[in-house]
């Protein structure tokens, strides 16, 4: 069986005025189902780039992306709306949420875009908002949860049309170090419930809690394998003070 | 797959947006809620001066030909005789004749009018105008034959100068004695000095000879059916051509066609004051655009999430437009309910300003294409909003605050 994920020969340029910026290059892995891979960085790695990629946000300006087999560079606008409706799904560092919809709401959005019919839509939003504990809340808005809370919510939307690929950015970045364990708790749980999970984060501590690294640095992977083995975490090269959002 | 997302579930969530944000919303719809009001008020003030003209000139009669004889340009006349064979030649289009002719100077005892209008007329006048003698009797053949001094005098000439009982009592028109031999029906809802009730009838032969006409110039004539109005103009025209050989010697002039002319002219007034007001619904439908443009900036975050879970660019699009085009179309429901109001009171100010009764009443077709054009506005200027909505980049939207 053919890998989930395949980048073989990733690049991406950026035009930035007259210099070329070079955010990956020559990028080749490949992510099995039922993987949980974190993707580590600092800013400027490309990491974030890898991320849009990865969610068919963007498209390599050379080399090939498989996602399940499929050739995502090759493909429109729309065919990419489509396969990260069906493929994907996305949790967010600043979680992302609707403002004027309610929980429930905002967990069917993927589902509406998926054209699921509205009862069906609502049961299976309110499956998923049960497993991450908001069931009793689902008629309040975002903004009346705590972000711990958001972040579950985005976490059921992110489960609910069944995706094969759970892509986290930095989905702890906005939290406390409490709630951060709570969070990446529930995507350990989604991992070993068969779930492949794919983290993007600058921190080692919260990439270590994946199975497997993937080390990026100025575009390239410069480490690619088990979480547990010391050379996964080099220490950062930037001492502290950076943003945990990084600019591309 | 993906199936289109269903249509209703667009229209809820623009229905939402709207009415999240009531304030802007108002404000953003006002233009158009003005325009389609404009647009009602000023079209059922059109209908209401065209139903107006036209009762008015029912009154005189649509299915009345005047013809004035003035002889210019030739030698030639034309006999009361030859007038009535013209009549009869067109039996299709044209029903009876009767020559007018008028007189001035009515005396009745010691007062003189100079309101009352006096015309010498065939016994069959009445009969055309659909007059009605309520007490004596009208002219006869036999009065227009003798050239009998008798006459029949409107109810305001009885009522004022007789009292209403007027029979058999007589006038002076420029010094003869007429004897009065009946009264007609009141013709207007009011009785009025210099109205339509304020008149008196001679036969045209008495009138002919007091007034030193040779020959009678001026005729009036029934049509069969008021709709026959060009055609027995036409026919009347054209019989007079043949004896005169000239244009200019006669006029012959139709109610109908006047009133055609005076309503076309209103109309024309009309569409022009109805696409001045359009140009608001234009103005209203740029403010729309405005606030779209402004909504889609705001929205750059949502558009991006939306985008991320799967969203394609027809669904923003048309997400977009649909909102653009109901708040629209709100504002063309408000408009019209608004100008049906102001059509109302404008029915009233008139009424009591101008003492018309000229009823402002906003036509069905106006209202639906008001409705349909302030909808349409939504989509067209809701459209380049909802376009630079659905192009955008998601990984910049998902960045945007």
């Amino acid at each position: 069986m053919s890998a989930l994920i395949e980048f073989r020969d990733v690049c991406k340029f950026y035009q930035m005025g007259d210099s070329t910026v070079v955010a990956a290059d020559h990028i080749s892995m490949q992510i099995q189902r039922g993987e949980f891979v974190a993707i580590v960085g600092q800013s400027g790695s490309g990491k974030s780039t890898c991320m849009n990629i990865i969610g068919c946000l963007d498209v390599p300006t050379s080399g090939t992306y498989l996602l399940d087999g499929r050739d995502v560079g090759q493909m429109s606008r729309n065919e990419l709306a489509a396969v990260r409706n069906e493929l994907l799904g996305f949790i967010f560092q600043l979680y992302n949420l609707l403002p004027k919809l309610n929980l429930l709401e905002n967990v069917e959005v993927p589902l509406m875009y998926a054209g699921m019919p509205r009862a069906q839509r609502r049961a299976r939003a309110m499956e998923v908002l049960k497993q991450v504990g908001l069931e009793d809340k689902w008629k309040h808005k975002p903004n009346q949860l705590s972000g711990g809370q958001q972040q579950r919510v985005s976490i059921a939307r992110a489960l609910a049309g069944r995706p094969a690929v759970i892509l986290a950015d930095e989905p702890t970045g906005a939290l406390d170090s409490h709630t951060s364990r709570e969070v990446l708790g529930l995507l350990q749980d989604l991992h070993r419930q068969g779930n492949t999970v794919v983290l993007i984060t600058h921190d080692n501590s919260i990439a270590v809690q994946a199975q497997r690294i993937v080390r990026l640095e100025d575009g390239r992977v410069v480490y690619d394998g088990d979480s547990h083995a010391p050379e996964a975490v080099v220490a950062p090269t930037l001492p502290g003070g950076e943003l945990p959002l990084e600019a591309v | 797959m993906s199936f289109p997302l269903k249509l209703y579930e667009t229209f809820a969530l623009a229905l939402k947006n709207i009415f999240s944000s009531k304030m802007r919303t108002f404000l953003t719809m006002l233009g158009i809620i003005i325009g389609v009001c404009a647009v009602i008020v000023i079209v059922g003030l059109g209908n209401g001066m065209a139903n107006y003209m036209k009762d008015s000139f029912s009154e005189l009669g649509t299915n009345l030909l005047s013809v004035r004889i003035s002889g210019r340009g030739t030698p030639r006349s034309i006999s009361e005789e030859e007038m009535y064979e013209i009549v009869a030649d067109s039996p299709a289009y044209l029903d009876q004749i009767s020559p007018t002719v008028s007189m001035q100077g009515v005396k009745i005892g010691t007062e003189s009018s100079t309101t009352t209008s006096v015309t010498g007329v065939s016994e069959a006048y009445f009969d055309m105008k659909g007059y009605e003698v309520s007490q004596g009797r009208g002219l006869q053949y036999m009065d227009v034959l003798d050239r009998k001094k008798v006459c029949v005098v409107g109810s305001y000439v009885a009522q004022t100068y007789f009292s209403g009982d007027a029979v058999g009592q007589s006038l002076k028109v420029n010094g003869n004695k007429f004897t009065i031999v009946g009264v007609m029906a009141q013709q207007a809802d009011e009785m009025e000095e210099g109205g339509t009730d304020d008149c008196v009838y001679v036969p045209y032969s008495t009138a002919a000879r007091l007034t030193f006409t040779g020959t009678i110039n001026s005729y009036t004539i029934t049509l069969t059916d008021e709709d026959y109005a060009s055609l027995g103009k036409q026919a009347v025209e054209d019989a007079l051509y043949e004896v005169f050989r000239d244009s200019n010697a006669y006029t012959v002039s139709s109610m109908a066609e006047m009133l055609d002319t005076m309503t076309g002219m209103i109309n024309m007034v009309i569409g022009i004051l109805a696409v001045i007001a359009g140009i608001s619904l234009v103005v209203g439908g740029i403010g729309i655009m405005n606030i779209m443009l402004v909504s889609v900036t705001e929205r750059t975050r949502e558009i991006g999430i939306r985008k991320a879970l799967g969203a394609k660019e027809g669904v923003i699009l048309r997400q977009f437009v649909i909102e653009a085009a109901t708040t629209s179309a709100l504002g063309g429901v408000f408009g019209i309910a608004v100008g049906y109001l102001l059509s109302a009171v404008a029915t009233e100010v008139i009424a009591t300003v101008m003492e018309t009764a000229i009823t402002v009443s906003p036509s069905a077709g106006a209202v639906l294409a008001a409705f349909g054009i302030s909808a349409g506005i939504g989509v067209l200027f809701g459209y380049l909003p909802a376009k630079k909505a659905a192009r955008l980049n998601p990984i910049e939207a998902l960045r945007y605050d």
